[in-house]
């Protein structure tokens, strides 16, 4: 279990994150929905240190990161390789083909053995459906293709926890359902999935939990179904724009 | 055969030679420490390192506003004042290497922050060191970038080292004066060293295309390859 308490994140005057605190199971996904500004990438990029809590504690396992006292940056670092990140913009390395993109990492941070690095890259490959494709470089491949290939390299480093930020944003809703898929097929049950989305499908079809955000806070939490019959005017709302 | 022809190619090789033998490794030996000079200034500032920064900006604002000529003879002519006396060639190759330092530490420094940010984050949520990002992720993509702008530091150094005539170092332009000296035929003497300049920077230019094209992981090459097979299809 994840727990995260009493975090606070702010840019500059704008609180992004107000005293949030949320548990997150393990080897579940959840997914957090809410509209834009909500503070939902914020969050997901907080829990993989990409930018700092200004305060607050992370708990997990044996691990207690408090951002309010001095951290100690080796158990900042041991946590954040617990996480995987994908992006909105799949951000894979123009400058390396497909099986490097995954490889890279692996053998660069975790000093794996190249020839162990480049089987379990093949072994993903074609988890994603992608091997014929591995020797491409990213421009190469269509949106759907990049994406697929990023959700890889970030479980070639077996991370516990799954960090998606907006996965099928920049792509077709065609694409959406089948990236929807992958993921559930590849990390459902083995991984702590959180998945920051505006798509209400991926709440409804892969979610154990939804979170609503709201302002920095949470406003709601509970299954799908809860949150779907949820009398709040406000989560209503939401989901009538979305639909 | 004129005097002047003669005179022309009887010159060619004994400048050529001093060209390939001065010039030429002048010219790479300054173009490589300068740029590694210029990559640790530019992580240096983007890093925004204490003191080390306020360093670097100093030493790029005096060397770019100060003109080469007046640092090669302060080097050559004035340290040994100081009691520090610098060989010709060793003044030459430091001031050059300063010059080349400073002048492109902002080419390199503005193409690594050109690196998108998402290529930063991707890396860092990977668990990637600075240093390994930087090497592994950064500064190849930065170099692809660099590759144009820091080609035309290297066609101007190539130029640029016929200053070094002025501290006492036989290169190309020194050897072409005193054969002046001897047959005074400057007119047809000093075109033909211009033409040598020309045909090294000729090189570095065909060089350049070489290189970009090497670097082009996007778009270049494969898509050059496309359209040849769509010319023969048609």
């Amino acid at each position: 279990m994840l727990k995260l308490i009493n975090i606070t994140k702010s840019f500059g005057d704008n609180i992004v994150l107000k005293d949030l605190s949320l548990e997150i199971e393990s080897d579940k996904t959840t997914v957090i929905i809410g509209s834009s500004g909500s503070g939902k990438s914020t969050l997901l990029r907080c829990i993989n240190m990409l930018s700092e809590p200004d305060a607050g504690i992370f708990s997990y396992k044996d691990m207690t990161l408090n951002f309010s006292d001095k951290l100690d940056r080796r158990l900042e670092y041991k946590f954040k390789k617990l996480t995987g990140m994908v992006f909105q913009g799949f951000n894979l390395f123009p400058h390396k083909t497909v099986i490097e993109n995954i490889v890279l990492a692996p053998i660069t941070v975790n000093s794996i053995d190249k020839k162990i690095a480049y089987e379990e890259a093949e072994i993903l490959l074609k988890q994603v459906g992608l091997f014929e494709k591995k020797d491409q470089y990213p421009h190469e491949l269509s949106g759907g293709q990049q994406q697929r290939i990023a959700i890889a390299r970030a479980l070639a480093m077996k991370p516990d926890i799954m960090l998606f930020d907006e996965p099928t944003s920049a792509l077709d809703p065609e694409i959406e359902l089948e990236i929807l898929k992958l993921i559930s097929k590849v990390t459902k049950g083995n991984f702590t999935n959180i998945i920051v989305t505006h798509n209400m499908n991926f709440a409804k079809e892969i979610s154990d939990k939804v979170i609503f955000l709201e302002k920095g806070q949470v406003l709601a939490e509970g299954t799908y179904e809860q949150l779907n019959t949820s009398d709040n005017v406000r989560i209503k709302q939401f989901l009538n724009t979305i639909g | 055969m004129s005097r002047e022809l003669r005179i022309f190619i009887d010159s060619f090789f004994p400048i050529l030679i001093t060209g390939l033998k001065v010039t030429i490794p002048l010219t790479l030996i300054v173009f490589i420490l300068g740029t590694l000079l210029a990559v640790i200034v530019a992580i240096i500032r983007i890093r925004k390192i204490k003191v080390l920064s306020q360093i670097s900006w100093f030493y790029v604002w005096i060397i770019r506003g100060t003109p080469l000529i007046v640092q090669l003879f302060i080097v050559f002519f004035g340290l040994p004042k100081m009691g520090i006396i610098i060989p010709a060639i060793p003044a030459a190759i430091i001031t050059f290497t300063l010059s080349v330092g400073a002048y492109s530490s902002e080419i390199v420094r503005s193409a690594i922050l050109a690196v998108p940010t998402g290529q930063w984050e991707a890396a860092e949520a990977l668990g990637f060191s600075y240093i390994q990002m930087m090497i592994k992720v950064i500064l190849p993509q930065a170099t692809k970038i660099a590759v144009p702008p820091l080609f035309n530091s290297f066609i101007s150094l190539v130029k640029d080292t016929s200053l070094a005539s002025t501290i006492t170092v036989t290169e190309m332009f020194l050897a072409t004066q005193r054969i002046t000296a001897r047959t005074y035929e400057p007119f047809i003497l000093y075109i033909e060293v211009g033409l040598i300049y020309l045909i090294f920077c000729s090189v570095l230019t065909w060089l350049q295309s070489k290189v970009e094209d090497k670097l082009s992981f996007n778009k270049g090459k494969s898509i050059k390859k496309k359209e040849k097979s769509y010319v023969e299809v048609n």
